[in-house]
């Protein structure tokens, strides 16, 4: 407790033009970007006791994992996300027990409505819609993991460097961030594998990956750039530590909320993304996806036939994970962030 | 003011170059060769196959040293001659695109304005009170989470397929043909509705989202304490926060276009409406190479206008940027 | 008598209980008074004053009375206050210089703030410009954006906005913080000019600064730790401070400017105690001195002489130890 008088200061960056939030992910139109000022601000002492704030500075870590503790159980975001995103984490895990068909086995009766011995339906050619649902979650789930991590590694990678190193360095990548934002991840994944004629699945997240990075190097070369210049990164420096020690033990583990904040939304992004490629015909062939059984469903004419369970089942489902990350981003973040917890 | 400019058009036309390159680069970076496979369809005519491979060969330059084929490709997007059709053979790339892109025009442009207006002043009132922000948001999030083509789909069955209430299928009757008359526009507003809907709605959770937060923030910024400490009532922070958080939304929009483009052209598909997003699908599918090409830089060339008309716009609308760049008295 | 403060409590709610951040304070600030409140970073003395103004989400109002020209201000009714807030008491915010919004010209932000009292802008547009010169403005700001002014020209206006409407109490709230030394003796002077033209009546500076006080200020009232500390003219808290922290707070001030927030206390052992837990007695006492058995108990805030307030047990008129008196580095001055 060091001061009671003004727990507002330091959390309030000083006001001017564009503020935080403006710098989406591809996918979410906008806005859930979680403020990097809330993370930015100089928590300093002002703020420690009275309005928790997650803290970069050293000090009272029990009582802030205690405070985030706090607040996570009591946020419904939070907990509604997480609980609807690990609902599907345990269908994706256990799911292939539950079914007795192999996702692509045809009965060769033609379609059948919901039934007790097949929960969700069969599809035009006969194959069970759940175990198909059941392996297209599991599919969903690694683009999702493959295509987050590699396009928040590129992004760590890229705004790392520039923020860190500044300079030159920081000029190129800058140019390299501003061009590959422009260009449209969708449009750009439909040309390559265009040629490519089907994508698998890990190259299909590392496409996801490689395009869609950008706008998390830029939030996190912002950031790096203000911790860069925090006492205890000086003195890590001083003691003459490489500059990637630097980073990896001073300033990547002060932004490490943020950086999952991050993930999480290029996780989302990365399956909706994927389920686009799918959609349009250009995903993994011989294994069934969500955005795949979406494909199968429209064109062979699910629509004009009323075989409903066969699409509604794979979209509501992707809906509902994309949906829960989103949730549990933007809980996470208010947890994170106490600007945003008091609405 | 000139450097800002100076230095969005450098990106800009970078990007350009970059895209163009990608767009050239590709199918001859790709294993096999591009052609034989358009070419196999052609199995069946082996004289119409050997006089298209004549003649692609010739077009694509691939009798030519690489440096020149590159060269040959920007002297063609210079005089905007794209190539050919495959699909639409013996149409020019330029010509076909040109048929298809009033209708995704028709499509997207009031589709992304009606959702930002109304998506702002969604997120505006979730900021505003907690019973409206307990129900927008979640589903907010829940629309941001929903895949395109999967919202086109139960729109599609239920009001088209299931109930018949609209059309859910191409951009006017079948048989009918583009002409000016008052039954043509009504067929055509009519089969506009349902994709119109699906992008529109898809849109909204991204701007409601961005909107509260951006409001939460302004709320907490020191004019509206100030004002608050004068006792103003919260009808005038309210206003002042939606504008100066309407702004910073504009570059929202900039960075949404990439979105934008791949709802538009999964709707497109859903409702097989004939614009530049299902021309791009059917090249896909038909290996049309010459129309891939056409149909992404298209996109590109249409992504980057938006970027640098948002960036005037932004300019002109947002004091804090207009005077700091041109210092005078807008 | 312009403000009168009777037994003021102002908690704040926080996950580890209620900080008290203002505990049991009274005062009374005369017309034409400018009173200073000094203290470390913490004391409370911000949330005093701010408090007054009004109570934001976390602040709660627990007990007391504050009266304003003898009518008690109904603090912890947002609306009601609402009435009375920018009218009769107004605040030149810590933020001055970011107070404005920047995508309204000066004139508009002017012209919806007059509106919400329901003053007509074309009424005060020539007080607001006379103001204005005498803060040196030209009165083409009116039509600038706050982007286009500096910092200084920023506070300037927004402390000739918040008078406008020449109210009773103004609140200004470390004014002199951001501001290089020459600027703090500017803004000082304002503050003394508006007080003798009338444009307020009585003023309340928190400051960490200690010369701008000395400078600008008729009293000053030491806070330690949500506890009024000592109260008496400015000259008095200088030069004759009686309270043991008042003494160790002006003589760790080696030289005038010297903010003392900037500095560790040399003077005092140990740092001030949480609010969330204050030690029963005198705050000060494990700190002090000159402590004794009787600082235990709570001292009065007792008058010891005609406008010197002080609460120490030292100097009690109720009953003066005479050992720990003659103990006190500061002679009485004969006052006792």
């Amino acid at each position: 407790m060091t001061d009671a008088d003004a727990p507002a200061e330091g959390m309030r960056p000083a006001s001017g033009t564009a503020p935080a939030g403006s710098d989406p992910p591809p996918v979410l139109a906008h806005g859930t970007a979680p403020d990097p000022d809330g993370m930015a601000a100089q928590p300093g002492a002002a703020t420690e006791a009275v309005a928790p704030v997650s803290s970069p500075l050293p000090g009272a870590p029990k009582r802030r994992r205690h405070e985030f503790l706090y607040f996570a159980v009591r946020n419904k975001k939070l907990l509604v996300g997480i609980s609807v995103v690990g609902f599907f984490v345990l269908v994706a895990i256990f799911g292939p027990w539950l079914t007795s068909y192999a996702p692509l086995a045809t009965g060769n009766t033609g379609w059948h409505p919901p039934s007790g011995r097949h929960w969700l339906g069969t599809t035009y050619f006969d194959e069970d819609v759940f175990s198909q649902v059941v392996y297209g979650i599991r599919a969903s789930f690694e683009v999702g993991v493959l295509g987050g991590c590699f396009s928040v590694l590129l992004g760590m990678l890229v705004g790392f460097t520039a923020g860190y190193r500044g300079g030159w360095m920081d000029e190129i990548l800058n140019l390299v961030t501003n061009v590959v934002i422009v260009i449209p991840l969708f449009a750009m994944l439909l040309i390559i594998g265009g040629y490519l004629h089907q994508l698998s699945l890990l190259w299909e997240a590392a496409l996801i990956g490689m395009f869609s990075w950008p706008w998390a190097a830029r939030a996190i070369r912002a950031q790096t750039f203000t911790l860069k210049n925090r006492e205890f990164v000086g003195l890590a420096r001083l003691s003459g530590e490489s500059s990637s020690k630097i980073i990896w033990r001073e300033i990547a583990p002060n932004m490490s909320s943020y950086l999952m904040l991050t993930f999480i939304l290029l996780f989302g992004g990365a399956i909706l993304t994927a389920s686009f490629i799918d959609f349009v015909g250009l995903g993994p062939q011989g294994v069934v996806t969500l955005g795949t059984m979406m494909n199968n469903a429209f064109f062979w004419d699910a629509l004009d036939l009323h075989i409903w369970w066969w699409f509604l089942p794979p979209g509501a489902i992707i809906t509902c994970i994309v949906g829960g990350l989103y949730l549990t981003n933007a809980g996470l973040d208010e947890v994170f962030n106490p600007k945003l917890r008091s609405l | 003011m000139r450097r800002y400019f100076l230095k969005k058009i450098s990106i800009y036309l970078l990007t350009f170059w970059v895209a163009v390159t990608i767009d050239w680069g590709i199918p001859r970076l790709m294993p096999g060769n591009p052609l034989q496979v358009f070419l196999l369809k052609f199995r069946a005519q082996p004289d119409a196959a050997k006089y298209l491979q004549a003649y692609f060969y010739k077009a694509f330059g691939f009798n030519e040293p690489l440096w020149k084929q590159y060269l040959y490709y920007w002297d063609g997007i210079f005089h905007w001659n794209l190539g050919v059709s495959m699909f639409y053979y013996p149409t020019p790339v330029a010509t076909v695109i040109g048929q298809h892109i009033f209708y995704t025009m028709g499509l997207l442009v009031p589709a992304i304005i009606c959702a930002y207006f109304v998506g702002n002043r969604l997120g505006a009132m979730a900021a505003r009170r907690k019973v409206l922000d307990n129900s927008i948001l979640p589903a907010s999030y829940l629309i941001s989470g929903t895949p395109y083509q999967w919202f086109a789909m139960l729109l599609a069955f239920f009001l088209g397929a299931l109930w018949h209430l609209l059309p859910e299928s191409n951009a006017f009757a079948f048989g009918t043909t583009p002409v000016w008359t008052w039954t043509f526009i009504g067929n055509f507003l009519e089969h506009w509705i349902l994709p119109f809907l699906s992008l529109f709605f898809i849109m909204l959770g991204g701007w409601a989202i961005g909107m509260r937060n951006l409001i939460i923030y302004e709320l907490e910024s020191d004019y509206a304490h100030w004002l608050q400490m004068l006792g103003s009532p919260a009808r005038l922070v309210r206003r002042y926060a939606y504008r100066n958080a309407v702004l910073p939304q504009l570059t929202g929009l900039a960075l949404a276009l990439g979105t934008f483009v791949a709802g538009q052209i999964v709707t497109e598909i859903v409702f097989n409406y004939q614009g530049v997003g299902l021309l791009f699908f059917n090249a896909i599918t038909n290996s049309d190479i010459f129309l891939m090409q056409g149909a992404f830089l298209l996109v590109i060339i249409g992504v980057l206008v938006a970027n640098f008309v948002i960036d005037i716009v932004y300019v002109l609308v947002d004091p804090r940027t207009r005077v700091s760049m041109m210092g005078a008295e807008g | 008598m312009s403000l009168r403060v009777e037994g003021l409590k102002i908690y704040y709610r926080t996950l580890y209980g209620d900080v008290k951040a203002v505990d049991d304070v009274s005062f009374t600030v005369d017309d034409g008074e400018i009173m200073g409140i000094a203290g470390e970073s913490g004391c409370g003395k911000s949330t005093l004053g701010n408090g007054i103004m009004r109570l934001d989400g976390r602040m709660r109002k627990v007990g007391g009375t504050v009266e304003l020209d003898g009518v008690e201000l109904p603090i912890g009714d947002d609306r009601a206050m609402d009435r009375l807030r920018y009218k009769e008491l107004s605040i030149i915010p810590q933020y001055a210089m970011s107070a404005l919004n920047p995508t309204r010209r000066i004139r508009t932000i002017t012209r919806d703030l007059l509106k919400t009292k329901k003053v007509r802008y074309s009424a005060e547009i020539e007080e607001f410009r006379r103001r204005l010169d005498l803060v040196g403005l030209d009165e083409k700001v009116l039509r600038q954006y706050p982007i286009e002014l500096s910092g200084g020209m920023k506070q300037r206006i927004v402390m000739v906005i918040s008078t406008l409407l020449n109210p009773s109490l103004l609140i200004a709230d470390e004014i002199t913080s951001a501001l290089d030394v020459s600027t703090q003796r500017a803004v000082g002077e304002m503050i003394i000019e508006f007080r003798d033209r009338g444009y307020v009546k009585s003023v309340m500076v928190i400051t960490h600064d200690l010369s701008i006080l000395a400078q600008i200020s008729t009293t000053i009232l030491v806070m330690y730790a949500g506890k009024l500390a000592e109260k008496a003219s400015a000259d008095t808290i200088i030069n004759a401070p009686l309270h043991p922290y008042t003494q160790l707070l002006i003589s760790s001030l080696p030289e005038v400017g010297v903010r003392y927030e900037d500095r560790v206390l040399s003077g005092i052992v140990g740092t001030p105690p949480s609010l969330l837990d204050p030690p029963e007695g005198c705050r000060f006492h494990d700190r002090c001195p000159f402590a004794f058995e009787r600082c235990h108990e709570e001292p009065p805030f007792d008058e010891v002489a005609p406008g010197h307030f002080v609460a120490c047990w030292l100097r009690s008129k109720s009953s003066v130890s005479a050992d720990a008196a003659a103990a006190a580095p500061v002679a009485d001055g004969g006052e006792g």
